[in-house]
């Protein structure tokens, strides 16, 4: 065993991880976006980063409009009538409010998990292989793998992987997430956006959950929305603070709980409003 | 005019209490534990002074034995405030103010310890004859006793510029310091019989000198509470009696 090896290769897991110490470059960078519900603004110029591989957690109110910006940075607001966004989320320098825009390529860049686990009511494994098949051609062999690989990246493979042809819905509601998680990076996402991901969840469910972010955005760009403020303390690199529709403050997630500059952000977070 | 479509905004008038009143409560009750605390260190700071000054081994005495007041209030606190981080999960000014509670108390409590040791040390001092004034340590024991005010006053008002004057305002604590050391040592070439009084009284400046110091510390730790950045490294010193030497009589 050669011991520089190991040297070097912590060097570099040093270098590769700077988690809040510098900024990362952006992978979305949302520019003066505003959304309307019908008449309703309910995001107003909203300006900001989600820096590559790192978590930005979203906090604030309900109501505040962290739910919406999330659903507006994958296009799910296009499925509804009356729903528009103005401004730019720029996606590697590509605006993806643009018309021209194919979102379910599109989806398949920026994944998403909701607050309920959704498992589709078919077995594990067609739970994962099922999004793939949308998007990429794969053999059987390449597909075990990449089933094998998502699960396991989602931290469940080995709670699953003898079980992998009975019914999803026969799993407890943390492993149903943990398998919506395996489900959205299968398809090798850049950003993985969790609305409110553990909510519904026990409090140990939840930790597997959270320390599996803190895996996951090695790989990944994370946005997570989230109510609980010790969770965004817990998993964030940034976090973001919206009231009312507006982003009030961004900051590392460090400074933003020790010592916000806003005085609303101060008045949320110690639990004097909301 | 924006408005959202589901929920109005808070109907309640914005004001700076907490939802949960017996946390308000509690956060409220930790800032007079240390008010009190930091009241009974400056009587024993004040006391000890009189007691030396107008060598009142009763005094003395008493300063001594309320020592354990104060060190019975820090547990109280810290256990208090260990209760809140863990109950509460406090952030942002609540956490600062938690944590400054913490440290503060800890200061605090040196500082009782070192005004003890002053008292103790006044008792010997008054078995002594007199060796020249007791001015400086009256002086030194009125300027520490007053940062040490300031410096938990403005703990309880939250008031980060009264902890930057008290943060700058040691300075002439430290002259009065390096002044006494230099007295002591002529006193003590003078005349070998003044080296046991001389002595006790410099151990006795030391302790207001550091007492000084903790007051110090506590303006920088308010300060950081209040507005959550540090004050700078480098503070305002004038202790120079460590590079002070003995010059034999020529």
């Amino acid at each position: 065993m050669d011991l520089s090896m190991i040297q070097s290769g912590a060097g570099t897991a040093a270098a590769a991880a700077p988690a809040g110490a510098t900024r990362n470059e952006p992978r979305i960078a949302v520019r003066d976006l505003d959304f309307y519900y019908g008449a309703n603004k309910a995001l107003k110029g909203i300006n900001f980063d989600l820096p590559e591989r790192q978590v930005t957690g979203m906090i604030g109110p309900s109501g505040c409009g962290k739910s919406t910006l999330l659903r507006v940075l994958n296009r799910m607001y296009s499925l509804y009538p009356g729903q528009r966004a103005t401004g730019q989320v720029l996606l590697d320098g590509k605006n993806i409010l643009d018309d021209d825009v194919d979102v379910n390529a599109l989806r398949a860049r920026i994944g998403m998990v909701f607050q309920k686990p959704t498992p589709f009511p078919m077995t594990i494994y067609e739970n994962i292989a099922f999004g793939v098949r949308l998007h990429e051609n794969l053999s059987k062999r390449q597909m075990d793998e990449r089933v094998e690989w998502a699960l396991t990246r989602a931290a469940i493979w080995g709670e699953v992987k003898d079980r992998l042809n009975t019914s999803a819905m026969g799993l407890s509601g943390g492993q149903q997430q943990r398998l919506c998680i395996a489900r959205s990076i299968a398809v090798r996402p850049e950003v993985i956006l969790l609305d409110e991901p553990t909510s519904a969840l026990d409090p140990i469910s939840t930790l597997k959950i959270e320390e599996l972010i803190d895996e996951l955005k090695r790989d990944f760009t994370i946005a997570i929305v989230t109510h609980n403020m010790q969770q965004a303390a817990r998993c964030a690199d940034q976090v973001a603070f919206f009231y009312l529709g507006e982003l009030i403050e961004v900051a590392p997630a460090e400074e933003m709980f020790t010592a916000p500059k806003q005085k609303k952000t101060q008045e949320y977070i110690t639990g004097r409003f909301g | 005019m924006q408005t959202l479509p589901t929920e109005s905004p808070n109907p309640q008038p914005q004001q700076s209490e907490h939802i949960v009143r017996s946390y308000e409560e509690q956060l409220k009750r930790l800032r007079e534990m240390v008010a009190r605390m930091g009241g009974l260190a400056e009587r024993q700071v004040a006391d000890a002074a009189a007691a030396l000054i107008r060598r009142d081994t009763d005094l003395a005495s008493a300063v001594v034995g309320r020592d354990g007041e104060i060190d019975a209030l820090e547990t109280e606190i810290e256990n208090f405030c260990v209760r809140l981080l863990a109950l509460r999960q406090p952030m942002a000014a609540d956490l600062r103010l938690i944590v400054a509670a913490m440290k503060v108390s800890t200061d605090i409590e040196r500082i009782g310890d070192y005004a003890r040791n002053a008292a103790k040390r006044a008792i010997v001092v008054s078995q002594q004859p007199h060796i020249g004034s007791l001015n400086g340590f009256q002086w030194m024991a009125k300027l520490v006793q007053e940062n040490l005010k300031d410096a938990i006053d403005a703990l309880v008002k939250e008031d980060a510029a009264a902890a930057e004057r008290v943060w700058g305002a040691d300075a002439p604590v430290d002259d009065i310091y390096n002044g006494i050391f230099r007295e002591m040592l002529t006193h003590m070439m003078e005349d070998p019989r003044n080296i046991t009084a001389a002595t006790h009284l410099l151990f006795i400046a030391k302790n207001f000198e550091r007492i000084g110091d903790h007051a110090t510390n506590i303006a920088e730790t308010v300060h950081y509470a209040v507005l959550g950045h540090m004050l700078p490294e480098d503070r305002p010193k004038a202790d120079a009696s460590a590079y002070t030497v003995v010059r034999p009589p020529a």
